[in-house]
């Protein structure tokens, strides 16, 4: 079956649209990753165009991490403060995003920023993750694992306006988080994504917050960033596409309750080692694809369209 | 009734047409909806003749169909610190989005060079250049290099032979339109040849509308844009939550 989609203006086969929202959604239920790294990538292979994916990608992060932050915030495992100075970063992160896309598009050079961007990104989280969860298994083998420092002091926590963020119990300067904010914001804006998979790590060794508010916290600052970023791609580019977002939504809600109860049955560093592996695939597609010679040298391009 | 009697007198002045073309569409309107996968336009006709079949030249049929045009822009890539980067751009004032031609024998036979000139009826002549590349050689490799990507993805089509035409009177032909096809109105051209010579033709038009939901869904994205981003949230917030809610509930 077929499904026509409006703004991208083409159609594409409803299965394989469901097929990949489900898929990715699986995985993010498994490893509690939000997965727009995957879904934008994923539909530039089914012939979506980049701005449309992107644009599209960004409005599903919203519907992915929605219940999420919901279900943090009634735990009370979101630090607002926190969250509220790495929104602010990524509301500016996300409006830099935006014009930088838009001046690309202009220049005809997109296409290649956002691919560019996949390769860049996809090669160091999944080669980090690889690297990490081969130490894992190699830690379980032999456990006698180093122990590692809780709070380590260096110059990011010199710098001035100083502020108490109490549910972290941390008193550090607000320029660390405003700026891990906006390089998120930035990525969300070209790459369509949550940023969670930089936000994450930042939070724990760049900020040193403690983990049980880190997840919370995130998906607070994404939901909203990806909101503000939908709006903004929707006002400036009308590439939003809520008929291919529709598709993705509920194959990756479905996807994600499905992968949650495969998750807890399954070996979590043997599934860490696949899911590596395939941000790798996936990062080596997209730069075989640039690398390679292509087939045809031309390409063609519509005023006013994707 | 003098005036009659001369306008009676003018219409016989007229030179009549020896053969004239007749032509009907499968379908005047196409619309794109959710499942749309392309279509096929049956196009067929006949020519009327008032004098008897000349017997020394063959009759020929050339069938067109033209989309509305757009403003384009060719790309060409090269390799640039190892990646192959978009380099060089040639504007395009108008090329249609949708260009075929069928013909009842090759294009090249059946039509004089001039004739094509005149009536624009090979692909290339239907693209316009805007002025771009110094080097004509250059704007027409670019202009070559957008045929060669829109037949490839079936827009642009040629089908020498690909008219039927039964003891030089009836004719027929089947496009298809791919599912990439663009909304707006389409230029369906009938012209009947002989040496080379366009003897008469006849234009049709055929309506590309995307349907209810589509189209009020792209005019909200276009008009609307801040209602459209709203409503896109709503949307995932919505199936976001809800779906989780609905699972919530259902494990219990």
């Amino acid at each position: 079956m077929q499904v026509y989609l409006p703004i991208a203006e083409t159609s594409v086969n409803a299965f394989t649209l469901l097929g990949v929202g489900g898929g990715v959604g699986m995985l993010s239920g498994m490893f509690g990753v939000g997965g727009g790294f995957l879904i934008t990538p994923l539909l530039f292979f089914i012939g979506v165009p980049p701005a449309v994916a992107v644009a599209t990608g960004v409005n599903q992060v919203v519907a992915s991490s929605i219940s999420g932050v919901l279900a943090h915030l009634k735990r009370k495992t979101v630090d607002l403060q926190m969250g509220t100075v790495l929104l602010i970063g990524g509301l500016i992160g996300s409006l830099i995003g935006i014009w930088f896309f838009n001046l690309m598009s202009r220049l005809g050079q997109i296409d290649l920023i956002v691919q560019l961007s996949y390769v860049l990104f996809l090669g160091i989280i999944g080669g980090l993750m690889l690297q990490e969860s081969l130490r894992a298994l190699i830690r379980s083998k032999n456990a006698s694992a180093p122990k590692r420092k809780l709070h380590k002091h260096y110059w990011l926590h010199n710098l001035p306006f100083k502020m108490k963020f109490r549910v972290s119990g941390l008193y550090i300067s607000v320029f660390p988080p405003l700026l891990v904010g906006m390089g998120v914001g930035v990525l969300a804006a070209i790459m369509g994504v949550g940023g969670g998979f930089i936000m994450v790590p930042a939070m724990i060794y760049l900020l040193g917050m403690p983990t049980k508010v880190v997840i919370g916290t995130s998906l607070f600052q994404i939901t909203f960033v990806a909101a503000f970023t939908t709006m903004m791609h929707a006002v400036t580019n009308q590439s939003v596409d809520v008929m291919l977002a529709i598709f993705l939504i509920i194959g990756g809600v479905v996807g994600a309750q499905i992968g949650t109860r495969v998750g807890l049955k399954l070996k979590a560093e043997q599934l860490r080692i696949a899911l590596a592996l395939l941000v790798l695939a996936v990062a080596g597609k997209i730069a075989f694809d640039l690398l390679w010679p292509p087939a045809e040298l031309y390409s063609v391009t519509v005023l006013g369209r994707f | 009734m003098r005036g009659v009697l001369i306008l009676w007198f003018c219409l016989l002045a007229l030179p009549l047409r020896a053969e004239e073309v007749i032509a009907g569409l499968s379908q005047r309107s196409v619309s794109l909806t959710v499942n749309f996968e392309g279509s096929e336009i049956l196009i067929y006709g006949a020519v009327r003749r008032e004098a008897p079949l000349p017997e020394e030249s063959d009759l020929n049929v050339i069938i067109t169909i033209e989309g509305p045009p757009q403003a384009t822009v060719v790309w060409r890539k090269a390799r640039r610190a190892g990646i192959w980067v978009n380099t060089d751009r040639q504007d395009i004032r108008a090329a249609p989005s949708f260009y075929a031609v069928a013909t009842t024998g090759p294009l090249r036979e059946i039509l004089s060079q001039d004739a094509d000139l005149t009536h624009r009826i090979s692909t290339r002549l239907a693209i316009f250049e805007a002025r771009g590349m110094a080097d004509p050689m250059e704007r027409a490799t670019f202009t070559e290099a957008l045929i060669r990507v829109r037949e490839a993805e079936g827009l642009y089509q040629q089908h020498d032979g690909g008219v039927d035409l039964e003891r030089e009177t009836l004719f027929s032909t089947r496009l298809t339109l791919p599912k990439t096809i663009v909304e707006g109105r389409y230029a369906a051209r009938i012209l009947l040849l002989r040496d080379g010579e366009v003897i008469d033709e006849v234009e049709s038009f055929i309506d590309v509308q995307k349907a209810v939901l589509e189209r009020w869904l792209t005019n909200l994205a276009y008009e609307q844009p801040f209602l459209y981003g709203l409503m896109a949230l709503f949307l995932a917030v919505f199936f976001g939550w809800g779906a989780s809610a609905l699972f919530r509930l259902m494990r219990n």
